[in-house]
Parts: C-alpha cells; structure tokens; sequence
C-alpha cells in the first residue's frame, strides 16, 4: 500500500509543493508547526482540494486535476485521527467507535469491536460520554473510531500533541501495537523528534510547504541541521540485552557496543530505536581511561562540517549507522579529527531516550 | 370541569392549539433549510434573505395580514394558485390562521436554529467523512443531532408566538366562531359584548397559564443547550 503524492496548493500566502512517495509502515511527516504538515494531510483525506497535481493510493486515482478526478473525503477508505480527537459530543463512547463501521459495507470490513476495543484498551469507556473521558482516553477512542471504519490507510496528525508527557506514554504503547499488528500503513504527523524515532519507519522533512529529505529515520535525522542545531540527533537501533530492576536501568546492545540507559518498559530481544542528541556526545580518540560516563561506541568520522558558531558538527559511522556529534572547533583542533579516523563516541546515559 | 366553559370557549381552544402545531410542524422544514441556508451560505442575496424572514418580526401585524390576503386571498396569485393545484384555501380559513401564524412565528424558529448551527464545530462533520459518511448523512448523523436544543428552542418559541397571534390572523381571516377564531380573537370579540367580561377574563387565565408553560419549557430548554456548548 503505497502513496503516489505530487500536489500544489496556495493557502493565502503559503504555498504547498509536495512530491511524497511514501512506502508500507510508518511514515512520518515531520518539521515545524506552520511547515504544512496538516495540510498535506488534508490534501490526502480530501478536506481540501489541491490547485494542481494528482494522489494515487496503491494504484487508485484519489485526486488527479488534469482529467478532473476527485474522490470524496467520505469514498476514499483514508482514516483520519485528528490532534483533537473529535469525538461526536452526541454519542456515546460505543456509538463513536461504531459509527464509521455502520458506514462500511459488510465485505470490507475488517477487524471487530471487541479486538479493537481490547487493542486499545477502552472496555471500560464503552457506556461513558466523550465529555466524561479524559485527553488520552478520548485519543484512543479516536483512533478506535478511525480503526472500526477499516480503512485502507490511516493519517494521524499530532495525535499527541495536546497531551502531557504522563499521556503520551500511556498511548505510545498502543500506537506501537497498531504498527506492529495491523500492517496498517500510517502516515504520522509530528514535531516530535522523539515519537518520529520510536515510531515511524521512514521520514519526511517538511519546511515550508516542500518536502526537504525523505528516507529512513536514522538517515534524515542525521542529516538533520534544518530543524535547528541543538536538537539535531541521530537515531540508532539496539536491542534490549538485559533489564537490571536494581539499579533502574536497561542495558541494550548495539553492533558499535552496549549502552546503559534509564529504565524503558520493553522485554529482553525486543529492537528499540533510541535517539542520541548530537549535543550529547563526546569523542575520545584512543582508549578512554576511567571515565564516569558508562556508553562507549567505536566510531569512525565520516564528515566534519563547520556550523554557524563555535561548534562544529561531526558525522560518525558506528557499526554502520550514522551518528552525529556536536564538539567544538577547538576541540576538532587538539585532537586533530579528520574524516577517516577511527574515535569513541561517548554517550551519557541519561542521554538516551526511548519515548 | 367542562362547565368552566362554554362550547365556544372551548371551540376557541382547541381551534388556538390546532392552528399553531400545524403552523410550526408546517414550517419547521422551512425553518431549519432557510436557518442552513443563512448560517452556511455565502451567496449574494443572503443579506436581503436574512432581511425578509424578519420582516413579519418588525412590520406591524396588520400589514402582515394585510400582504397574505393580498397574496393568499382567493383571488389573490398564490391564493389561486394553490385552490387550483392542491384545493388547499386559505382565506377565511383555519389553514389561512395557521399560514398567518407560521409567517409571524418564522423569524423566531430561524433565529434560534440558525444560532445552534453555526455554533456547531464544522471539524466534526469533516471527522464524520473520513468515516464514511457523504454530505446527507454527515448532515443527518452530525449537524442535526448536535442543532437539537436549537431546534426544539426555535419550536417552541415559533409554537408560543402562534398561540398569541392576533393582527395578522384577524386581518386576513377575520373572526368567524368555530373557523378562525382563536382565543386571542374570541377575548377580544367578548370584550366587545356587554356580558362577555366572565369569559374573556376565563380566557385570559388560560392563554397566560399556556405561554407560561411554554416559556417555562423553552427556559429549560436553553439551559440544557447551554449546558450542551460547554461540554
């Protein structure tokens, strides 16, 4: 299930100009609020229409305004969960989550109440009101109702972004288990390095109403200079080793060595992607003494290229990953880095976040 | 109990009730079109549209009266055409009470569901066609549902209107007992009379004990519209 996506749009002043192709999985549209992102997400559910061009989902003309084809928000099997849920106030919790399942026809349906219910865990909402659920439990009945419509594909645009961080973690969970069980292709809205890292499979960097760079997560972020030096990252992917309950951490491993990091609620063997902010890595050439920080990985330095102030921006391969490090000009000067040498890349624990 | 009041009397009622459910069952259809029309369309006109369904609020009943047996007269265009097409005859009729009594309640009834449907939030009906469901429904399911209280208010303000309605029914359909005279009209006929003072007073307290049972209920029913925004 594959997008086709190459539309223009004028909205006052901002002008959209997007060719996407996106892939099974996850993908993630991700940039600055204002980058066009809800829009674009828009344009694929059939809100609004764009100026020019033509979407194909998997081979099926949505939108094409050269031989004037627009297929109506409510025909394209497209579900949509909205950064405010939108639940009707008039129904109740069941009622919601059956709606766009009445709407089905039997044949397509797939997927009942009863396992969407149990999916996301909302058994006990099911006689209650919207206005009676809190933030993420109407966020969750939401992606239930966009779920029961089975659609084709499904858009979710900031669906946590009006939540606080105790919420977020509550729903993450289950956003991850649609992912891996449904095989539901998603598009996922985010200004969220974080939810990008852990949830999407490739990613789109939105930036004015033009899709900056599109590939897998680890590559576009560590190519990631547009969305601002301090949050720049890379992303990398370990697979949990050992949880210690002790001392409260998870020790994960990674072909260029092991990390340790604060707790993360995952089971032995399971693959994470974590994030490393570039700001918090620092580099040792040769064989670091005894030092407090408890996360080394051999690197290499692919590139150095020279920011906008003091600091200098360091691309790494480690274990064939990308990897970047922000260390100053300085430091680039005593300890003379160049491309090719081989470095450790020392990373603070604390650093590391799964969420 | 039925000697409280004469055979007339109750005529009088009964005939009061009769003309304004029809009227507002009538032209609540029309209400809720027209109440769509100026809360969503942007059309040219719209202004003058808006300007017409309010003139019966603003122009003195009898003028109201007045135009509708011009139009609805038998000899009157409307009023020919709807004796040919449908044997339907308003003048001098219950049917030309009820018509005068819908005109003079539709300002009111438009108002009240107007207001509910634009504050309807129009992203709840977008959520409503991603799931599936094409602009009839989405209006059926969603937009009418979430204008109920504004609905029910604009009925029952449309129906209380009818019960008092006077100048513009007596102007077109004058005040034949047991045709088209409502109790507004048989209270002022008994006043006219030297011995009617008992009557019209009976009549009185009963017109004013069914406005207050409807704005009572029209009371509640903005109250729980309210309470309905803020949830």
């Amino acid at each position: 299930m594959t997008f086709s996506i190459a539309v223009r749009k004028q909205i006052g002043q901002f002008k959209l100009d997007i060719t996407l192709e996106t892939g099974p999985g996850v993908t993630a549209l991700f940039g600055r609020s204002g980058s066009g992102k809800t829009s674009l997400v828009n344009l694929i559910a059939g809100l609004i229409r764009p100026d020019h061009g033509q979407i194909v989902l998997d081979g099926r003309t949505l939108v094409d305004t050269e031989r004037s084809v627009f297929v109506a928000a409510g025909k394209r099997r497209i579900g949509y969960v909205f950064q405010e849920g939108r639940l009707f106030p008039h129904l109740s919790v069941r009622s919601n989550l059956l709606y766009g399942r009445w709407l089905t026809p039997r044949g397509r349906r797939w997927g009942g109440l009863d396992e969407v219910v149990d999916l996301l865990g909302i058994e006990a909402l099911l006689a209650r009101m919207p206005r009676d659920l809190s933030g993420g439990e109407k966020q969750r009945v939401a992606i239930g109702r966009a779920l029961l419509a089975s659609p084709d594909f499904l858009l979710m645009d900031e669906p946590l972004a009006a939540l606080d961080r105790e919420r977020k973690a509550e729903i993450l969970p289950y956003i991850e288990r649609l992912r891996d069980t449904k095989r539901l292709p998603i598009v996922y809205v985010s200004h969220s390095v974080e939810e990008v890292a852990r949830l999407a499979d490739a990613v789109a960097l939105i930036e004015d109403g033009r899709v900056m760079a599109l590939g897998p997560v680890g590559e576009v972020f560590a190519q990631l200079d547009a969305v601002g030096d301090w949050e720049a990252g890379a992303v990398l992917e370990a697979v949990v080793q050992a949880q210690d309950p002790d001392s409260g951490v998870t020790r994960l491993v990674h072909p260029a060595g092991s990390l340790v990091v604060p707790h993360i609620e995952a089971p032995v063997g399971k693959l994470l992607r974590i994030r490393i902010r570039a700001r918090d890595v620092t580099l040792a050439v040769g064989e670091p003494g005894r030092l407090s920080v408890r996360n080394r990985l051999k690197a290499e330095i692919v590139s150095i290229s020279e920011g906008r102030s003091h600091d200098v921006g360091i691309r790494l391969d480690v274990g064939g990953e990308p990897m970047l490090a922000r260390v100053t000009r300085d430091a680039v000067r005593d300890l003379e880095l160049v491309p090719g040498l081989a470095v450790t890349a020392l990373v603070k624990a604390v650093a590391l976040d799964g969420t | 109990m039925t000697e409280f009041l004469s055979p007339e009397e109750w005529n009088a009622i009964w005939l009061s009730l009769k003309v304004s459910t029809v009227a507002t069952v009538v032209s609540l259809p029309f209400g809720i079109a027209i109440a769509l029309i100026l809360a969503r369309g942007r059309f040219f006109g719209r202004t003058l549209l808006d300007g017409i369904v309010h003139l019966p609020l603003v122009m003195p009943p009898v003028v109201t009266g007045y135009l509708l047996l011009l139009a609805f007269g038998r000899k009157g265009p409307l009023g020919a055409f709807f004796e040919q097409t449908f044997g339907l005859v308003f003048a001098f009729r219950w049917t030309g009470a009820a018509l005068a009594c819908g005109i003079m309640g539709f300002p009111l009834m438009v108002r009240a569901i107007r207001l509910s449907i634009e504050s309807i939030d129009r992203k709840l009906e977008q959520a409503a066609s991603t799931l599936g469901a094409g602009r009839a429904l989405v209006f059926l399911t969603v937009t009418l549902p979430l204008a109920l209280p504004g609905i029910l208010a604009g009925v029952v303000l449309s129906f209380a209107r009818a019960l008092g309605e006077f100048g513009a029914t007596i102007t077109f359909v004058s005040n034949i007992p047991g045709q088209t005279q409502t109790v507004p009209s048989a209270i002022y006929a008994l006043i006219q009379t030297p011995e009617g003072d008992a009557a019209a007073l009976r009549l009185t307290l009963i017109s004013i004990a069914i406005s207050l049972a409807a704005l009572v209920l029209s009371e509640y029913l903005a109250r729980r519209m309210a309470r309905g925004a803020t949830a």
